[in-house]
């Protein structure tokens, strides 16, 4: 029974809590939608925690796709063996979660000890750092704890499946039976990093540039016809 | 021919006295708030000095503006790859001590202090943090050249002339220099940008950042040579001077305008071919760049211009207004505008007639009429370093523009002495300067007399609309915690404190909240 709610009732209540909470932010806090960078009062730590951390943590995302979406009956018909296929990850996973979790120090020592960054850290702040170094810290440890020092754990044979099941809407929490619990804890942790996703400052993910890559450099923009300020106009006295 | 609209600034650098009343009532209108303590969109420099914030003027160091690679304009900074790469933190960006540490006074402490023998003090603390804090730097630090040879020998543009400078009270020239957002031609906060949330509007060239779209990239405050643009550090967002749009839309002047008790400014409509634009940006020889920028502007008299312009949509009476435009006649008919650093390719539109005044006094300290123009003219020769001074912050370095103005406004001077005081006056003293009698007056009457009317030619965004634009410009646009563009009933998740109850979590029908 726990084993339902918490792989199968958890992970879609995550899905809907992210996906609402994102339509909900974007449609009514846009304004609140920013990196709230602290930059503009300390700049040599974060030159170096941020980069570390972000760069870091891309690859991260990227090990995640390949590993979770990717069966491994598409590895091995590319001809990639397992024991080689597990090495990868594993170096892989142990360098670029090394480097997230060393951003992350880096980071959140500069939040603590500059004066000016600390008082600048909200509640929700708190919180997203709280889950997101507890996920890091936890998929860390399954890393190098379990999958490495402990001599393997092939989680392409249940974790991943499982996850796909949740996207495919056929979930099976019975394929979460017997995971050592380093993973269970991970993927616990992530869910609730997904859940505050869409109201803490998280969302600023959703905001990569990307498109700058490909726009003219001056942008000209007449002014709205409808909107004749950033605000729709009103009427310039108060209702009698 | 691609004909646009531009409302551009003079100011008139002999009249400003440094009493920052445009400084302090921008101010209150628009930075008054918590995140954007250290932030003054109009800030009044003394110059030579570093400025505000400190060095803002060294582009080797902070890598403002564009450059010309291979020909080719790119920002300084980088192209947009070294941009996105950089995202993480910004390499470029001043940090709060380069502006200067925010503070305020303890004034609690004044009437609360315990009785005691001493007199109690209000001690100065943070505004950031709280804390007791030490004033180490303001935006007006330098002041009238306080602490001259220290201070003012960091001034970039005084490296730059490679000589010596006399800082000393007797030796010294200075004057004031206000400065607000140059509302470019070619705006490269606006290129820096990675969200694409700054914009120069179409209508009326006025640059502008989209709060909602903001994501607090940090570019545009790196990518401004001016450093104009500021990061407010409550709201993660960018804000800048935002030329007092509410009140040009109605025809009113900007709030700095408005309340300058020296009658400086002058507000008017420039056009502008905008398909010159970066072919005059990318002119190879940076002291080309003051004549390549006028060669952009067009002629609102020439009657195909004003048909290329109705073509182009822009209103009837913005052409009319362009002809009247005071600042058009200073910078186009009479030359006495200069822009700030064209070096840094951003085709500014806040341009400076040059100070004469130091020249003057100069001239009067050592025993000499200090308005006779034939002094005058020997003085602005001979008093190297005004000259060379002003042609570094005005012309890239280009003496002769700098020149022309001061020989112009000299004649201007001693021509209207000679009329008032019923000397026979030289009726070749106006062609000395290429100019004649009646343009001379002309000018005059525009700089000296300066009335309202004539410094100030806005035309409104379309009297069709005039009153919805009322409900804008009288109802405060400012009028919740985090800054501007923030929307009635709605919750911004991160300036709700946690002793309060937000309204409008959740929107509510119509009639119904």
């Amino acid at each position: 029974m726990t084993g339902v709610l918490l792989w199968a009732v958890l992970p879609y209540l995550t899905i809907a809590v992210f996906a609402l909470g994102l339509t909900w932010r974007f449609r009514h806090d846009r304004f609140g939608w920013t990196t709230r960078s602290s930059q503009l009062h300390e700049s040599r730590l974060l030159r170096i925690g941020s980069p570390l951390f972000h760069f870091g943590l891309l690859f991260v995302i990227g090990g995640h796709v390949a590993g979770l979406l990717v069966p491994a009956s598409v590895t091995r018909w590319l001809g990639v063996p397992d024991e080689l296929y597990h090495l990868l990850s594993l170096t892989a996973g142990t360098v670029t979660g090394a480097a997230t979790i060393a951003g992350l120090g880096v980071l959140l020592y500069r939040r603590l000890r500059t004066p000016a960054v600390r008082r600048a850290t909200t509640s929700d702040d708190r919180v997203t750092y709280l889950a997101l170094g507890g996920t890091l810290l936890l998929g860390m440890s399954a890393t190098v704890l379990t999958n490495g020092l402990g001599g393997g754990y092939d989680y392409r044979a249940t974790i991943s499946p499982w996850f796909r099941g949740i996207l495919f809407l056929q979930p099976d929490p019975s394929l979460m039976d017997g995971v050592p619990l380093p993973y269970r804890l991970h993927a616990l942790f992530a869910m609730a990093l997904f859940m505050l996703w869409p109201f803490s400052r998280l969302v600023h993910a959703f905001s990569a540039p990307v498109r700058y890559l490909a726009r003219p450099y001056v942008v000209y923009r007449s002014r709205d016809d409808r909107r004749l300020a950033a605000r729709a106009p009103r009427r310039g006295w108060d209702d009698a | 021919m691609r004909v646009m609209a531009q409302l551009a600034m003079v100011m008139n650098l002999d009249k400003c006295i440094g009493c920052h009343t445009c400084s302090v009532t921008c101010k209150q209108t628009w930075t008054n708030r918590g995140g954007v303590e250290y932030a003054w969109f109009n800030n009044v420099e003394t110059k030579p000095g570093q400025g505000y914030p400190r060095r803002y003027e060294d582009q080797d160091e902070w890598k403002g503006g564009w450059a010309l690679k291979r020909g080719r304009l790119k920002p300084a900074a980088g192209g947009r790859l070294k941009k996105l790469l950089n995202i993480f933190a910004n390499p470029d960006l001043p940090e709060l001590d380069d502006y200067y540490q925010p503070w305020t006074y303890d004034y609690r402490n004044l009437t609360e202090a315990p009785l005691g023998d001493d007199v109690p003090t209000a001690r100065p603390v943070s505004a950031v943090t709280g804390a007791p804090t030490e004033v180490r730097y303001g935006p007006n630090w330098e002041d009238s050249l306080g602490g001259g040879p220290e201070h003012a020998a960091g001034d970039p543009v005084v490296r730059k002339l490679g000589r010596e400078v006399k800082f000393s009270y007797e030796q010294s020239f200075m004057f004031y220099l206000p400065r607000i957002c140059e509302h470019c031609l070619n705006p490269s906060c606006v290129a820096s940008c990675p969200s694409g949330a700054m914009y120069k509007r179409s209508e009326d060239g006025i640059v502008l950042v989209d709060q909602d779209q903001c994501r607090g990239w940090r570019m545009c405050v790196s990518g401004c040579p001016y450093k104009k643009v500021y990061f407010n550090h409550k709201t993660g967002k960018a804000e800048k001077c935002t030329f007092c749009y509410p009140r040009l839309e109605v025809g009113e002047p900007t709030v700095c305008a408005e309340t300058c008790v020296g009658r400086l400014r002058y507000i008017g409509v420039m056009l502008y071919d905008a398909d010159r634009v970066t072919a005059a940006a990318s002119t190879p020889d940076e002291q080309g760049l003051y004549e390549a920028q006028l060669g952009v502007f067009l002629d609102p008299h020439d009657p195909e211009v004003a048909a290329a312009a109705e073509r182009a949509g822009i209103p009837h009476d913005w052409i009319t207004a362009a002809r009247r435009s005071p600042v058009y006649e200073l910078i186009m008919r009479h030359r006495v505008a200069l822009p700030l650093h064209p070096e840094y390719r951003t085709m500014p539109m806040v341009w400076y007639v040059p100070p004469l005044s130091p020249v003057v006094d100069a001239l009067s300290g050592t025993g000499f009429d200090g308005e006779d123009a034939g002094n005058l003219f020997g003085a602005i020769d001979t008093l190297r370093i005004p000259l060379d001074y002003l042609a570094g912050l005005f012309t890239a370095g280009d003496q002769e523009p700098v020149r022309l103005a001061l020989r112009r406004l000299a004649a201007m001077r001693s021509h209207m002495r000679s009329i008032n005081l019923g000397e026979p006056h030289d009726p070749r003293g106006p062609s000395r300067v290429g100019m004649t009698a009646e343009s001379i007056e002309s000018m005059y009457r525009l700089l000296a007399v300066a009335k309202y009317a004539d410094r100030y030619v806005i035309p409104t965004s379309g009297i069709g609309r005039a009153h919805d634009l009322e409900g804008i410009a009288t109802t405060c646009s400012l009028d919740t915690y985090g800054g501007p563009g923030m929307l009635d009933g709605r919750t911004e998740l991160f300036t709700w404190r946690d002793d309060e109850r937000p309204s409008g979590l959740f929107p509510t029908l119509p009639g119904k909240g």
